[in-house]
């Protein structure tokens, strides 16, 4: 469970998440990494070339900070502080409790991301040098997949997880592993303490 | 109907069998026939093996091809102007022309040479020399682009330059025209012991490649046509080779080929370094320029030197050796070992090798056969290792494969030969179309040459290609050498005329090809690194534009309260940090080239408008798909005029 609420802690050090736009005349293609306080280029000066490309169709320039990137970081520790407390301290219910609560909080990290990208997809300037219009009339929008892969005019966009993520969905199962481990303790007749510890762990 | 099926099979069995037959012959014919297309075919998005570093001549400049396919990708101005680039007409790259006689727009390149270290070719620069207004440059192979020329004193014809020891210690430059050292003014009639010959040694700094004049080593009044280092054994020491020993002034075709036997001046520089750390030097009055690019500033300074150390070859012993030489030697190579020195004798149809080894025994000996002002001459027979025999007619320049052999290029009877070391018998020849001059095997004047090409540098094209008018194009060729046969692969056209090259492998210098100049390094005097430092400032008639670019448009673009009679200097960055997506700049009616610039760099062209009027500015290339939009216009009022500065981008 102490490592599961430690391993969060990675994402301070990994990207939670990559762009990559890939097209023929990008034979390095143009990548931001995310990160929870901070968006950096994969390779030097990406950021600011995705910049140059999406002003063309009247996208805003991606932003040096966002309010998510004070959020992000504070609610890291802060859950990581109530998961080595319950690690160390609470029985294996709140385990799960605090499993649900990082469900809750990542599915919200991840809503809000979608409401970033949709904006800044969509929400184009009116002078715009090129407008593009979908078969039905409606303006075309830019957002970058969610999760998976898009072509969006000459680009292909990539979007997936990367390293942080994935420590912080391992931290996340190793809490809910725990759980059930920490049960089949609990509800074993001989309480052994240094298994005990173990689960704990 | 079991008849029927009994021939199918049968013609079944039959088609198996022969097309597996025609199979097996396709394949034998496939690892037989030589497919020489093959052989230079690089595919679509594919790099080539080697680079090639193609000396211009008459243009001035060092062309980079790519072998084996013969593209070419770059020219890189050197010695000359040139308005694609803006070299020598940017208010940044004029200095880098400045030499002792004022600006020179042109000059002859002849002799490439890649920087060594432990007598291998480590890529960092090459260094190439101006025959005419003698200089020596160095190119810095990360940028592709010339940042540095030292202008020779005491030098005329800068010949036989410019090659490096094998660590780089010196970049050596000889003159080929005896003068008057110190220049005066002496009737051409006192020739003879007047004039001097003077060879310099340049010496590089290993971190930054900076070139400094270290000394000069004067000598009689000879012609010095080519050199080349020692290397292995012999490091320490270079080799010239002299013609005109006959110390003519006139008609020389003639008065400078009566000699049966000129020289090989083999110069112990270790020897002179002690010289100098004694002090045995004169120091001379000199003014000579020496012209430094800057990759941060992105400007040249152009400073004059004054004064040059000499040594004096006929006062100071052990310094020069002379091995006679027959008929006049034009090429003086060292194979790999550096055992061997040949001599080309370009009036004669054989080859002269000498031994390195048997000439320290006959220095040891002092097996002397004379002295020419001063200095000892070796015994021809003392130093002679081997002559190839009656090779060819007019043997030029030889190079190494690495594996024992020499190829010496044959100008009169047009051809390429192969030989062996040691035994000095003649293995292949091969015919050049026409005329070779140099030839070049990549890593050739190394200790670890690559041995899989040649390329031989032709003098005379005439019917080889489609006729352009009485000038044709000028041709390398491209031999592949890995058989004990040479096999010629492809003709290719060069710029100017191809004088001699240096190959490398595309491994060591691709990974180090810069893409960008990072714009926060740019220390430009007047670089605007963002949208809020572009102004525009007067200083009385001089007027001051910090303009930035960057897909697709120049900030500012509007510009007014300029007045007939204003110098207006255009200080532009290209604010762009992307691969490849250079900006040009050129405005209507400005007496200069246009700006071509590189993501994060500055440059500056001046223009002086001479009518009143709204004269329009653009992108001169192709940058993006709003490049036809990059545009913009200067308002130029009458000189009495008193409308205020103004500038801006985008206001309505």
């Amino acid at each position: 469970m102490i490592v599961g609420a430690l391993l969060p802690l990675f994402l301070f050090v990994f990207p939670l998440w990559n762009i990559t736009l890939e097209a023929p005349q990008y034979p390095t293609p143009l990548g931001m990494n995310i990160y929870i306080n901070d968006f950096a280029d994969a390779n030097p000066h990406d950021i600011k070339n995705i910049n140059l490309m999406n002003h063309y169709v009247g996208m805003k320039y991606i932003p040096e900070a966002i309010p998510e990137f004070k959020i992000f970081p504070a609610g890291i520790i802060i859950t990581t502080i109530i998961g080595l407390i319950i690690g160390i301290k609470a029985n294996y219910k709140w385990f799960l409790g605090w499993f649900i609560l990082m469900v809750v909080l990542s599915g919200a990290g991840l809503y809000d991301f979608y409401l970033w990208e949709h904006d800044y997809g969509h929400d184009l300037d009116p002078k715009a040098i090129m407008k593009f219009t979908n078969p039905d009339g409606t303006t075309m929008g830019f957002q970058p997949p969610l999760f998976g892969s898009k072509d969006i005019l000459n680009f292909r966009a990539n979007s997936y997880p990367r390293l942080g993520a994935y420590f912080l969905a391992i931290g996340m199962a190793l809490s809910f592993i725990a759980f059930f481990v920490g049960r089949k303790e609990y509800n074993t007749p001989v309480k052994n303490s240094k298994k005990w510890k173990e689960v704990a762990l | 109907m079991k008849n029927i099926s009994i021939i199918v099979c049968a013609s079944l069995i039959a088609v198996i069998t022969f097309s597996s037959c025609n199979k097996d012959q396709q394949g034998k014919n496939g690892a037989l026939a030589s497919n020489v297309a093959e052989k230079v075919y690089v595919a679509p998005g594919e790099h080539d093996e080697f680079y090639a570093f193609v000396s211009g001549g008459f243009s001035g400049q060092l062309s980079v091809y790519g072998l084996p396919s013969g593209r070419l990708f770059k020219v890189i101005p050197v010695f000359s102007q040139d308005p694609e680039k803006a070299w020598g007409y940017n208010e940044e790259t004029k200095p880098m022309l400045n030499t002792s006689h004022g600006f020179i727009p042109w000059d002859d390149s002849h002799h490439p040479d890649i920087s060594q270290t432990n007598g291998e070719l480590d890529g960092r620069w090459v260094f190439i020399n101006g025959n005419n207004t003698p200089r020596i440059a160095k190119i810095d192979l990360t940028t592709f682009e010339t940042t540095e020329i030292i202008e020779i004193p005491n030098s005329a014809g800068n010949h036989s330059s410019s090659f490096v020891t094998e660590n780089t210690e010196y970049v050596v430059a000889g003159t080929r025209f005896s003068v008057p050292i110190p220049q005066r003014d002496i009737p051409i009639k006192e020739y003879k012991g007047n004039f001097k010959g003077s060879l310099s040694f340049i010496s590089v700094d290993p971190e930054e490649g900076h070139m400094d004049l270290s000394f000069q080593i004067l000598m009689p009044g000879f012609d010095y046509d080519l050199a080349h280092p020692g290397r292995g054994t012999s490091h320490g020491w270079f080799f010239f080779s002299t013609y005109n020993s006959e110390e003519s002034h006139t008609l020389m075709e003639v008065n400078a080929s009566q000699n049966d036997k000129d020289f090989i001046a083999a110069i112990n520089w270790k020897k002179a370094e002690e010289y100098i750390k004694e002090g045995k030097f004169k120091t001379m009055p000199a003014n000579y320029a020496h012209n430094v690019y800057d990759d941060n500033t992105h400007t040249a300074t152009s400073t004059m030197k004054k004064e040059v150390r000499v040594l004096d070859a006929s006062e100071l012993p052990g310094l020069v050796y002379l091995l006679p030489t027959p008929k006049s030697p034009h090429g003086c190579d060292v194979d790999p070992s550096g055992e061997y020195i040949v001599g080309n004798g370009k009036l004669s149809a054989d080859l002269t090798v000498h031994s390195f080894s048997k000439m320290l025994d006959a220095i040891e000996n002092k097996k002397f056969d004379g002295e020419a002002y001063g200095i000892p001459i070796l015994k021809f027979e003392d130093v002679l290792a081997g002559t190839v025999s009656q090779a060819g007619l007019g043997p030029l320049h030889t190079e190494f494969d690495g594996l024992g052999n020499g190829y010496t290029t044959f100008f009169i009877s047009s051809e390429v030969v192969k030989w062996k070391l040691g035994t000095w018998e003649v293995i292949d020849r091969k015919p050049t179309y026409y005329s070779v001059g140099h030839i070049m095997i990549p890593g050739g004047n190394s200790r670890k040459p690559f041995g899989k090409y040649a390329v031989a540098m032709n003098k005379i094209t005439k019917d080889r290609y489609l006729p352009t008018g009485p000038e044709v194009t000028q041709s390398a060729q491209l031999y592949d050498i890995t058989g004990e046969k040479m096999e010629l692969l492809l003709d290719f056209p060069t710029i100017g005329e191809p004088h001699y090259a240096a190959g490398i492998a595309a491994d060591i210098i691709k990974k180090r090809s810069k893409k960008i100049f990072k714009l926060e390094e740019n220390k430009h005097k007047y670089v605007a690194r963002s949208d809020a430092d572009t102004k525009v400032v007067r200083n009385g008639n001089e007027v001051h534009v910090y303009m930035t670019m960057i897909r697709s448009h120049f900030n500012p673009d509007n510009i007014e309260g300029i007045k007939v009679g204003d110098k207006v200097y255009f200080h532009v960055t290209n604010l762009e940090q992307d691969y490849d997506v250079p900006h040009g700049i050129s405005m209507i009616g400005a007496n200069t080239s246009e700006l071509l610039i590189m993501p994060g760099q500055t440059e500056t062209f001046v223009w002086e408008p001479k009518q009143v009027g709204v004269w329009p500015f653009y992108c001169t290339d192709f940058c993006s798909a709003l490049h036809q939009e990059m545009q913009g216009y200067v308002r130029v009022s009458p000189a009495s005029s008193d409308i205020e500065l103004s500038w801006s981008l985008g206001e309505d």
